[in-house]
């Protein structure tokens, strides 16, 4: 057999054995690391005579404290539940006039509010309602479809051109692409839109002429659904075109490829996936948002 | 290459080239209707080069008997080379996976670059392209040296080394165009799933072979590993892999599992993957390259054998730590949890072995950085093995479950760990393989060292702090008992980390970047083959046909 010899930094013996060079010392193992296993398995044996551990054919030990992870995250909801139910109550049967001027309830509207919106909404109308290029902001308070309660409240619960039966149903027509207009006509009537007050890049100088010409174009095509004095109309969904807040854009091109193409924005419904109480919420807090912009 | 081949194996080399191209050539007729045709002039490719170089020197004069007096070292070399193309590589990737969680602009707008289709070309970069080929050539290595013996051929390593990159090629060009089979580290679809069994079984011939050929009465502990590595790998594989393709000429298939089953299956696979790819393997590079370089004897040869069987035996229990509160049945996770605690003690009892075993050699740990990176990566392997015996408790884990500390917590394994024993192997076993005596630059190795270090510490520490603020604040409630924050706010909080991780990695892949120079340079250092050859004295001649004869 192999003799070992004695390392002289530490002392002990090594196994005898070398591998290319690589010799082994024959120190014995560390009582720490026993003591280390034995302490950890104590505590597993601990564990499993408490908790659901080990199988036994169907079934399985389990455990003196008879836990079982489905029973506690119940008992937690329901707890949860049993925590939130006084506003969720107040909320849910309160009208919208009587939680706007609850306090209270309005700080719940807030503080709930801003989770939900984040969670849901923000994807698309950005964190603070301030919108993006094709989704609207709801901080303007320039809206689409009527800033009433009732209004926003029905405008989530069945989407702007969504699947829901119900649905919100509005249409930029395509007056270019389908024809209705010329280029040049468009073009008039973006001079007449820039001339409004809310145009982002007021043309200098604008052509009076196109302007007139376009006014005329635009009394003819586009009253019928953005209103008299283009001042938009929540019963088909049109915007505002005299404000400055805009979904697609202010400036020249933007105006001349929305009506040269048309628009379709698609908004989701949420009836199916939002309770009635996180809807009222959302409701208030989109109102909340709009409210401060002041 | 082709030169040290005897005739029979050009034969055999060939023949197995031109099945290659014909299966590829198959696979590229079957499947043209299917990203399967685009895998198939890959494989298709592969078979032809394979052809061509065997072809280039096919009437080259056989190598004399004398190269069995040798070790084979040919294969190694360009494993190790590989290695390090692929750490640049993967490593790129996971700096632009990083910056695209910064900056989600940086996937171009394009499918093909979208962050969910490169993440996987980034781990399977690292894990199967750097790990896995650092991990074959040092294997070569060190069971060659520490039994005493030459492999028992000479192609089969060349098959081993080739068949394995074909199937990393195949990963990493499948997942950018949507070939995958979604179950992380096991991405790869059945066709190069299947040509990985064949490779891997080939690769445990071809250890056994030349173990049961050692000139030493006993097996080092490296090779313990080694065979632990290769042999659990082989199994994980051919279970997690099983699945049926929708057709023979179709990329995709479907996993035979389902439901809770499944994720029980890919996390039994997962975890082991860790453990015995990510662990197992290179603790055996641990055992061999740490004392030869340090010059000092294995701390204890008992501790060494109560971790080894420690770690094999706990380890295969703990994958449904990666499950806690999901559907898998509690038991199951009070199994994977208490298991995981116990997993510690085998665990940092490799760690300690390791530092242990320096004792005596502390002064060369401070001027040799080589040695440097073996020891810092011990110190991460106690530290994240720590952390994951942590994270598997069940109450800890509802709070880093999904957060970035896992993260953190796989990076200070696979950067501080695995990445920095590697380059601290590489950088011992290149100067003995090309017979340089040293690297072309013992400061670039300093460079890196530092690099290296800094990038894991700015990383580490800006994904603990995001990871921990994440779970925070997806469980914080409000005055009225709901949830305080949304998804996205968290993410906003986020945003400084992903930006501080970026820079972690950058500095982590410079690094990388300047050893993959040196090794470079170090090889146009090395005297030529005839040189080393007449240069060697009779006494040395005679001395290394100690070596057991090939053949
Ligand atoms: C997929 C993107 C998307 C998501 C998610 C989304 N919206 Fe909208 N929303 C829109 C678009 C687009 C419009 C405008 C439709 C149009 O242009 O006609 C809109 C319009 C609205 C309007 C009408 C504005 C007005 O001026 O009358 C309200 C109110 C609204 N969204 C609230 C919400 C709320 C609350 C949520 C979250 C529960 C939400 N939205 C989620 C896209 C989205
Ligand atoms: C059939 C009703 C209808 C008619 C007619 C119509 N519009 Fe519209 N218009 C809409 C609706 C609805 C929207 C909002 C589309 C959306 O948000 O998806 C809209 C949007 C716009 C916008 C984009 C506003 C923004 O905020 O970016 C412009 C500009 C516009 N219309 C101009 C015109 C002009 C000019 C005409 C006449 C040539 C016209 N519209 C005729 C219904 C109409
Ligand atoms: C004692 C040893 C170890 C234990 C008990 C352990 C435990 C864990 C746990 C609990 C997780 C988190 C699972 C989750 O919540 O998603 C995890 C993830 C991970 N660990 Fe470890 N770990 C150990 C060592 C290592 C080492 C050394 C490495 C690297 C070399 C590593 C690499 C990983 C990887 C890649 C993941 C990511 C899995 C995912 O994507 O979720 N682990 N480990």
């Amino acid at each position: 057999m192999s003799v070992g010899e004695r390392d002289p930094h530490t002392g002990h013996m090594t196994t005898g054995h070398e591998w290319g060079g690589i010799k082994e010392l024959n120190t014995p193992v560390p009582k720490p690391v026993i003591w280390f296993l034995i302490g950890t398995f104590i505590f597993s044996l601990i564990y499993w005579v408490l908790m659901p551990a080990w199988p036994l054919g169907v079934t399985y030990t389990r455990g003196l404290l008879g836990l079982d992870q489905r029973d506690e995250v119940m008992v937690r909801v329901a707890e949860g539940q049993a925590a939130r139910a006084d506003w969720v109550k107040a909320i849910e049967e309160g009208s919208f006039d009587s939680i706007q001027d609850d306090e209270v309830l309005m700080d719940v509207v807030r503080g709930t509010g801003s989770s939900l919106f984040g969670d849901n909404c923000a994807v698309c109308h950005g964190l603070n309602g301030q919108g993006g290029p094709g989704f609207p902001s709801l901080a303007a308070g320039s809206w689409l479809w009527g800033g009433e309660p009732e209004d926003v409240w029905e405008t989530i619960r069945v989407g702007i051109n969504s699947d829901h039966p119900e649905t919100r149903m509005s249409e930029m027509l395509a007056f270019g692409r389908d024809q209705i207009l010329d280029r040049s006509t468009i073009l008039d009537v973006v001079a007449y839109l820039q001339s409004l007050p809310g145009s982002d890049d007021p043309q200098t100088p604008l052509d009076p002429e196109a302007v007139a010409r376009g006014e005329e174009t635009f009394a003819m095509q586009c009253t019928a659904c953005h209103g008299e004095n283009g001042q938009g109309d929540p019963a088909m969904g049109a915007p505002d075109l005299t404000d400055d807040v805009w979904i697609y854009g202010g400036d020249r091109d933007s105006l001349y490829w929305s009506i040269y193409r048309g628009r379709k924005g698609h908004m989701p419904h949420w009836e199916e996936r939002l309770s009635p109480v996180e809807r009222k919420i959302l409701t208030l807090y989109v109102l909340e948002i709009a409210k401060g912009r002041d | 290459m082709v030169a040290q081949l005897t005739r029979n194996e050009r034969h055999i080399g060939l023949a197995l080239a031109v099945f290659v191209s014909l299966l590829g050539l198959a696979m590229a007729a079957g499947g043209k209707q299917d990203l399967f045709g685009i895998h198939g002039l890959i494989v298709f490719a592969f078979g032809v080069g394979s052809a061509f170089l065997l072809i280039s020197g096919f009437h080259l004069p056989e190598p004399s008997d004398e190269r069995l007096t040798r070790y084979y070292d040919d294969p190694i070399k360009v494993g190790l080379i590989l290695s390090m193309i692929w750490a640049v590589f993967g490593m790129f990737m996971g700096v632009w996976v990083a910056a695209q969680l910064a900056w989600p602009a940086l996937n171009f707008d394009m499918a093909w670059t979208s962050f969910g289709r490169i993440r996987p070309v980034h781990t399977t970069g690292v894990i199967f392209g750097f790990g896995g080929n650092a991990l074959i050539a040092t294997s070569f290595h060190v069971m060659q040296r520490t039994s005493r013996a030459r492999m028992p051929d000479q192609l089969s390593p060349w098959f081993v080394l080739i068949g394995y990159n074909l199937f990393c090629v195949l990963s990493v060009t499948g997942f950018p165009i949507g070939i995958t089979q979604s179950k992380e580290y096991a991405e790869a679809e059945w066709y190069a799933d299947l040509w990985l069994v064949v490779v891997w079984v080939t690769y445990l011939v071809l250890y056994l072979r030349t173990l049961a050929r050692r000139q030493e009465p006993h097996i080092y502990v490296s090779n313990w590993y080694f065979l632990a590595f290769i042999l659990v790998v082989a199994m994980l594989h051919i279970v997690n892999g099983l699945a049926l393709p929708i057709s023979l000429a179709s990329a995709k298939s479907y996993t035979i599992y389902s439901g809770v089953q499944d994720a029980m299956v890919q996390w039994w696979y997962g975890h082991n993957t860790v453990a015995f790819f990510l662990t197992a393997g290179f603790l055996g590079m641990m055992y061999y390259y740490l004392p030869t370089r340090a010059g000092r004897p294995i701390y204890s040869y008992r501790l060494s054998i109560i971790s080894f069987w420690g770690i094999t035996f706990f380890y295969v229990w703990v994958g449904s730590h990666h499950l806690h509160y999901t559907a898998l049945p509690h038991w199951v996770q009070t199994l994977g949890m208490t298991f995981s605690v116990m997993l510690l003690v085998p665990s940092w009892a490799s760690a300690a072995n390791a530092l242990l075993t320096l004792n005596g050699a502390w002064h060369k740990v401070r001027t040799d950085a080589t040695l440097r990176f073996m020891m810092v990566a011990a110190v991460f392997y106690g530290l994240s093995t720590f952390e994951g015996s942590f994270t598997a408790i069940r109450a800890v884990n509802s709070l880093s479950h999904y957060t970035d500390w896992t993260v953190a917590h796989v990076h200070a394994g696979a950067l501080g760990w695995v990445a920095l024993i590697t380059f601290g192997s590489i950088y011992a076993a290149v100067p003995r393989l090309w017979k340089t005596g040293q690297m072309y630059s013992p400061r670039l190795v300093e460079v890196h060292f530092w690099l290296a270090v800094a990038g894991i510490f700015v990383y580490v520490f800006a994904m603990w702090n995001s990871g921990i603020i994440q779970g925070l604040m997806w469980r914080t409630y409000n005055e009225n008992n709901a949830l305080a924050y949304s998804f996205i706010e968290s993410l906003v909080a986020m945003h400084p980390y992903y930006i501080a991780r970026t820079f972690g990695g950058l500095l982590f892949l410079c690094g990388a970047v300047v050893g993959f120079y040196n090794l470079w340079k170090t090889i146009q250092l090395a005297p030529r083959e005839q040189e080393v050859l007449r240069d060697q004295p009779a006494a040395v001649l005679a001395r290394s046909s100690a070596v057991q004869p090939g053949e």
